[in-house]
Formats: structure tokens, C-alpha cells, sequence
């Protein structure tokens, strides 16, 4: 246990040195002071508590995406050059030769970047949140679920990331796994779209991706939680078009696909400390 | 590798000597378990290598070196010791920084370190949990001739303290100053193992000759390997027996060969090296 902490804050404590802290805080504060600006425009306009609930609602749904990719990207290519880029550099042969399993060192690892990118989406989030609160007075229905969704979406990423980075190159892995977040993310939207014309061929797409990458499953399932209850029907209901926005969600997580999430995590880090296990440093 | 058969005892150091690609980096990252073998028992201290727990009372210098630039060389330190389970006092760390040269450097970021620097920091992470067992590969690759003399010393401290040491080096004649016995691998193979007295007791004798029969040179090769360069012809003898030189001169003498002049010469441990390793070229030459 101390060698899986000692390496979690190792991590968290690389993040912080080599200025991805700073990176992103400048990115979140520039996104945050953006929003905040142009919410504060749009509680200036004539508009009527529905409109502004729904505008708030989508707005939110749209910055926190911005939040989504900007920790996808940052602790993709965080975890990469930690683990993989460790591994080639020969920084890990020093440490692999303590008295250390490997798979608490990579568990430490994980840890240590599963806290550092949700720990990021969560404070980012609840500013956001903030912002829009205190300046067009919206309050998301679930704002707790909704944020641990954001993190887990996170810490699903960074795990497949992980087992990317035992196997390729530290850029590769971090190509991989953002080039696969957005693919999902736009196969939900394709399947969204199928689902709201009915084509179940189409609406299958997605469903296929959220099992393959539980990450849009899980940011679909934040979105619903952040998005005011009566802004599916002011697109005409759920069956009638508003599923196909790519901002809205038409229905909450279910606990099955939570569980499902936590099982695929489970099972790709068991995979990923397999091949870290039995690789030859 | 193939029947690779080592052992490093307490207060002893062991030299691992071979060509490029002969298995020496392989075998020890066997040992700290780092690359898995196929087969064999490999035990650190008494357990089984492939348990984490048999790493505890071992400190590695590894070949390819490098610690975590955006750390200190403290931080690196205190890193180590957590991560061996040592307790080891911040006093004593710094005492350990200061060993391997780099007193005062104990703040300074590793990202600024030149390569020299940070194989000391190696030596200081290999050193500073308190081994029992001290593996160092190449530890001089990257310093300088007063930076030599310094491993030299900690190596010979290491040894005076009971600490066992298992030393892979390119710099023969470093291995022959602090070695007690060399292990000498060739294509994942042991070609030659046993204390320097033991692998150097060969010597060899220089002679000047003119007047050679086919039966002097027979007789030349029934005492040792012959090396041919001219009139001069260099003979490998034992080194245990003082009579084969004048036997040899007597006996080519009254093979009607001048004797122009003979030398004794001593084999270096690089020769000695290069012998062994020739040898096995040519054995796998003559193999079908």
C-alpha cells in the first residue's frame, strides 16, 4: 500500500512540476472567465425563465464538454510519457528494482493520474456550475452526479490510456486514446441522431460505442444530470428530435450501465498490470 | 542465455566482463527481475528473485541511467528509501549525496544535471537504502577519470562493509583493480569464470628464433597456444610450472633452433579477455 501511494503522489506531484497544472488552469481559467462573460450577456437579454433554463442548459452542457477534451487531451498525454515514457527513458528500471510489484506501481500510477485529470474536470466543473449559478441563476438538477460522472468519464479515459502506454510509444498512446474519445463521442451523437429518426441500425452505432469506451455513456449520463428536466421538451420530447442535440441527454444513467462502466475499467486495468507484468524492461 | 551459473558473495566483488551483446545487462536485469527468463532460479539474498520481497537489501546502478528530471536529488533519494522500505535518516542521505560528489547539489533539479551528475545520483541511489547487495552496470560510463576513482573507492568500501558487489564493466582494467573474481560471458554463454589469480595464471613466454624445423614447432605447440608474428613467437605455459622454460629451450636447442632471445611475458586481463573470447570464435568457426 505504501509503494501504491508513494507512486499516486509521485505522479500527482509530476503532473504539478512539469506545468500541466499551470497549462491547464490557464486553459480553464481562460474557458471559465469566457462562459462567465457570456452568460452574464445573456442574463441581460429579454428572455423568458424557460428559454434561459434551456440556453443555460445547453451552454453548460457545451463548456463542460470543453472541460471533457481538455482533460482528455491533457492526461492522454500526461500518461503516456509517465508510464510508457518512463519505461524507455530507463527512469522506471531504478524503481523497478525496489522491492515493488509491478502491478502497484502501475495502480499507484493510475491512482495518481485518475486524481489529478477528475480532480481537474470536478474543479473545473464546479466553477463552471458557479459561474452560471451566481449569473443567469441556473442550478443543475444533480450537480454531485453529474460532476463524479465527469470524473469517471476521466477515469476511464486515463485507463485506457494506461494499457495504451504499456504496449506503444508514450505520443502513440495518447493519439489512440483521444483519437478514440472523440470517435465515441461522435458515434453517440450518430446513434442519438438514429435513435430520434427512429433507424435502429443507426441508433445501434452508438449503443455499440458506449459498449466498446463507456466514456460517452458516462458524459451522456453527466449531461442529463446538468441539463434543467424541461429542456428535452422544449425540442418536442425526448422522441421527438431532442435526443439528436448533441448538447442534451435524453435519459439519466442507469445503475446496470454504471456497474457495467466500473467492470470494463476493472477488466482493462487488469489487462493493462497483465501486460506491464510481463513486459521486459 | 544459456546455463549462465554465477554467485556473489558477502564482501566479495564480482566483475561481469563480455563483448557487446554477450548477455551481461540481460543477465543482471534477470536477477532484479526486470526481464523474465524462461528458466533457472535466480536467488537475491537467500529468496527467490522473482519475489519483490528478495529486492529489499539490493541497490542498482542500471546501464541506461536516468532519475526524474523535475525532482531534486533529495527528492530522488527520499523516493528510493520509501520505496525500498528503508528507514533512513535525511542526515544520511545527505552523507550519501556527498559519497558519490554531489555535496550541496541535494536541491538542485536532476533536469539540470549533466550525464556524470546523474550516474553519481545513481551511485547514491544505489547506495542509499543500505544494500546488502549492490549491483552496478557500467558505473562509470558517463565519468570522469577523478569520478573512476571514486567508484573505485565506494566499491572497495562497499566491500570492506560485506556488502556484496556484482560489477558489469567495459573498463577492464577497472574490473582488474576491485574484481576478486571475473565472470566472463560470451553469446549468453559463460566463457571463462574464477578469481583474477586464477585467470591470469597462464603466462606466456616471448622467443626469437631462427632455424625452425617443423619438429621445433610441434614441439612449440605440445607446450601451449603458439602466436606467430616472424622470427618472434609468443607460447603459452603454465603458470605453475617453473621448469617449462628452460625444458623448452633445452629442447629446441637440441632441435638444432637458434635461441635468439626469450622473454616472460605477464597476460593482462584484457588479453586474457581477448584469448577467451577468440577462442570461442574459432571453436564456433570450426563447427560444422
Amino acid at each position: 500500500m505504501t509503494v501504491v501511494l508513494t507512486v499516486a503522489a509521485l505522479t500527482v506531484r509530476e503532473a504539478s512540476r512539469r506545468r500541466v497544472v499551470l497549462a491547464l488552469g490557464v486553459l480553464t481559467a481562460a474557458l471559465v472567465g469566457l462562459s462567465a462573460l457570456g452568460f452574464t450577456r445573456l442574463a441581460g437579454e429579454s428572455l423568458t425563465s424557460g428559454e434561459a433554463r434551456l440556453v443555460a442548459s445547453i451552454l453548460l452542457n457545451l463548456v463542460m464538454f470543453g472541460f471533457s477534451l481538455v482533460a482528455a487531451l491533457g492526461t492522454a498525454f500526461l500518461a503516456g510519457p509517465t508510464l510508457a515514457g518512463e519505461t524507455e527513458s530507463g527512469t522506471a528500471l531504478s524503481m523497478l528494482a525496489r522491492p515493488v510489484r509491478r502491478s502497484a506501481f502501475l495502480l499507484g500510477k493510475t491512482l495518481g493520474l485518475v486524481a489529478f485529470g477528475s480532480g481537474f474536470v470536478v474543479l473545473a466543473g464546479l466553477a463552471e456550475i458557479l459561474v452560471v449559478g451566481t449569473t443567469v441563476d441556473y442550478w443543475p438538477p444533480s450537480p454531485v452526479t453529474a460532476l463524479l460522472l465527469l470524473g469517471a468519464q476521466t477515469a476511464v479515459l486515463l485507463t485506457l490510456t494506461v494499457l495504451l502506454s504499456t504496449v506503444v510509444s508514450p505520443m502513440a498512446s495518447g493519439v489512440i486514446a483521444v483519437g478514440l474519445f472523440c470517435t465515441t463521442w461522435v458515434a453517440g451523437v450518430v446513434g442519438a441522431i438514429g435513435g430520434s429518426l427512429g433507424n435502429d441500425a443507426v441508433e445501434r452505432v452508438g449503443s455499440i460505442s458506449r459498449i466498446l469506451l463507456p466514456t460517452d455513456g458516462l458524459w451522456r449520463g453527466a449531461m442529463n444530470a446538468f441539463q434543467d428536466p424541461g429542456a428535452l421538451a422544449a425540442f418536442g420530447g425526448a422522441d421527438q428530435g431532442a435526443g439528436a442535440f448533441p448538447f442534451l441527454s435524453v435519459s439519466a444513467l442507469t445503475p446496470v450501465y454504471l456497474g457495467y462502466a466500473a467492470l470494463w475499467v476493472a477488466m482493462v486495468w487488469g489487462l493493462a498490470a497483465l501486460a506491464y507484468s510481463r513486459k521486459d524492461l | 542465455m544459456h546455463d549462465v551459473s554465477l554467485q556473489v558473495g558477502r564482501g566479495e566483488v564480482v566483475g561481469l566482463l563480455g563483448p557487446n551483446g554477450a548477455g551481461k545487462t540481460t543477465v543482471i536485469k534477470m536477477l532484479l527481475g526486470l526481464v523474465r527468463p524462461d528458466g533457472g532460479e535466480a536467488l537475491l539474498l537467500g529468496r527467490p528473485a522473482a519475489e519483490p520481497a528478495a529486492r529489499a537489501g539490493v541497490g542498482y546502478l542500471p546501464e541506461l541511467f536516468r532519475y526524474q528530471p523535475w525532482l531534486t536529488p533529495a527528492e530522488v533519494l527520499a523516493l528510493h528509501v520509501r520505496l525500498a522500505g528503508a528507514a533512513v535518516t535525511d542526515a544520511e542521505r545527505r552523507e550519501c549525496l556527498a559519497t558519490v560528489g554531489l555535496a550541496g547539489r541535494g536541491d538542485d533539479r536532476v533536469g539540470g544535471f549533466s550525464k556524470g551528475m546523474q550516474q553519481r545520483l545513481g551511485l547514491a541511489v544505489a547506495l542509499v537504502a543500505r544494500p546488502e547487495f549492490v549491483v552496478l552496470d557500467e558505473p562509470t560510463s558517463a565519468l570522469d577519470p577523478l569520478g573512476r576513482a571514486d567508484v573505485r573507492d565506494i566499491v572497495l568500501d562497499l566491500r570492506s562493509r560485506g556488502v556484496a558487489v556484482l560489477l558489469n564493466s567495459h573498463l577492464i582494467g577497472e574490473v582488474e583493480r576491485v574484481c576478486d573474481r571475473v565472470v566472463v560471458l560470451d553469446r549468453g554463454r559463460v566463457a571463462a569464470a574464477g578469481t583474477l589469480a586464477e585467470l591470469l595464471g597462464q603466462r606466456e613466454l616471448r622467443l626469437h628464433l631462427t632455424g625452425l624445423t617443423a619438429e621445433a614447432e610441434a614441439r612449440l605447440a605440445r607446450t601451449g597456444g603458439v602466436h606467430r608474428e616472424g622470427d618472434w613467437l609468443t607460447v603459452a605455459v603454465p603458470a605453475d610450472d617453473e621448469s617449462v622454460a628452460p625444458e623448452l629451450v633445452r629442447a629446441l636447442v637440441g632441435l638444432g633452433v637458434s635461441v635468439h632471445a626469450v622473454e616472460p611475458v605477464r597476460i593482462s586481463l584484457e588479453d586474457r579477455l581477448l584469448g577467451i573470447l577468440r577462442e570461442g570464435a574459432a571453436d564456433r568457426a570450426a563447427q560444422p
